[in-house]
C-alpha cells in the first residue's frame, strides 16, 4: 500500500458520488433519495478540500466554496424534509410512484 | 506503513462499506444509520487532512443536524419494521452498470491527468485565518457571499414554516 495522496482521496470521492447516483437511481423512497444526494453533497466537498490541501494551499478558496456547500445543503435538506411531510400528510405515502398526479 | 497510512485506510474503507450499506439495505432507519457513519467517516477524512474547522463543522451540520432531520422525518413517515419494497431488477442492474460504467471512465480520466499544484507558502487553515477571509473586504475575502448565504438561510426556514404548516380548518 502507497502514502494516500491526492489521487487516493479522489478515488474515495468519486466512489462516493457514485454510489450516490446508484441509491438515487434506484431508491423509490424520497427520504432515502435526499439520503442519496447527501452523499453526492459530501464527495463533492471532499474533493473541494483534497484540491485546497494538495495543489493550491497557498489559497482558501476551496474550503470556502466546502463550507458554503455545507450551508446550502443544510437548507436543502430542510426544505425538502419540509416538503415530503407535507406530501405525506396529503398521499398517506412518501414513495414517488404514488405521487404521479402531476405527471403528464 | 505509518500509523498515519493505517488511519486513512480505515477512515476510507468506513466511508466507502456504510455508504454502499446506506444505499442498498431495505430497511430505512438502518439505512439513515450507515449515512451517518459515512458522514462521520468523512469528517475523520477531514481531521486526518488536518482541517479541523470543516471536520468540526461537518460534525456539527451533518452528524447532529441534517441525519437527526432525517430521523425524525423516517419515525414521522413510516411504519416502524417495514421494509423498503425490493426495487425491479432490470432497474438495479443497469443502475450498477451506469454507476460503474462512470466511475471507471472517472477514474481512467483521473489516472491519466496530471495535476500541478503551487509551491508557494502554504496558508495554514487556522481559525483565525478562516475568520479574517470570511469576513474580509479586501481581494480575497468571502464577505458577499457570507451575506448572500445568510440571506439564503433566513428564505429557506421561512419557507419551510410555511410549506410544513398545516392549514387551520375554516372556523365559521
Amino acid at each position: 500500500m502507497m502514502q494516500p495522496g491526492l489521487y487516493h482521496i479522489l478515488f474515495i470521492s468519486a466512489a462516493l458520488f457514485f454510489i450516490g447516483v446508484f441509491g438515487f437511481f434506484t431508491r423509490r423512497n424520497l427520504i432515502t433519495m435526499l439520503m442519496s444526494v447527501e452523499l453526492v453533497l459530501n464527495s463533492v466537498n471532499l474533493n473541494f478540500i483534497a484540491f485546497n490541501k494538495y495543489l493550491w494551499p497557498n489559497k482558501m478558496d476551496g474550503l470556502f466554496f466546502s463550507i458554503f456547500v455545507i450551508a446550502i445543503a443544510a437548507a436543502e435538506a430542510a426544505v425538502a424534509i419540509a416538503i415530503i411531510i407535507n406530501l405525506y400528510r396529503s398521499h398517506q405515502s412518501i414513495d414517488v410512484e404514488s405521487t404521479e398526479e402531476m405527471k403528464f | 506503513m505509518s500509523g498515519s497510512t493505517i488511519i486513512f485506510y480505515m477512515l476510507a474503507a468506513l466511508t466507502l462499506v456504510s455508504g454502499v450499506l446506506a444505499v442498498t439495505t431495505r430497511q430505512i432507519f438502518r439505512a439513515a444509520i450507515f449515512l451517518l457513519f459515512s458522514l462521520i467517516g468523512i469528517a475523520g477524512l477531514y481531521f486526518w487532512m488536518q482541517y479541523d474547522f470543516v471536520a468540526a463543522v461537518q460534525i456539527v451540520v451533518y452528524v447532529g443536524g441534517i441525519t437527526v432531520l432525517i430521523i425524525f422525518s423516517i419515525f414521522l413517515t413510516q411504519q416502524a419494521g417495514d421494509l423498503l419494497p425490493k426495487p425491479k431488477i432490470g432497474r438495479q442492474v443497469f443502475s450498477a452498470l451506469a454507476a460503474f460504467c462512470s466511475f471507471a471512465l472517472t477514474m481512467l480520466q483521473l489516472y491519466q491527468h496530471k495535476f500541478i499544484g503551487t509551491t508557494e507558502e502554504p496558508l495554514l487553515p487556522t481559525v483565525s485565518n478562516i475568520g479574517d477571509r470570511m469576513l474580509g473586504l479586501e481581494a480575497n475575502g468571502f464577505a458577499l457571499p457570507f451575506e448572500v448565504v445568510s440571506v439564503l438561510l433566513l428564505a429557506a426556514m421561512i419557507g419551510c414554516i410555511v410549506i410544513a404548516l398545516r392549514s387551520k380548518p375554516a372556523t365559521t
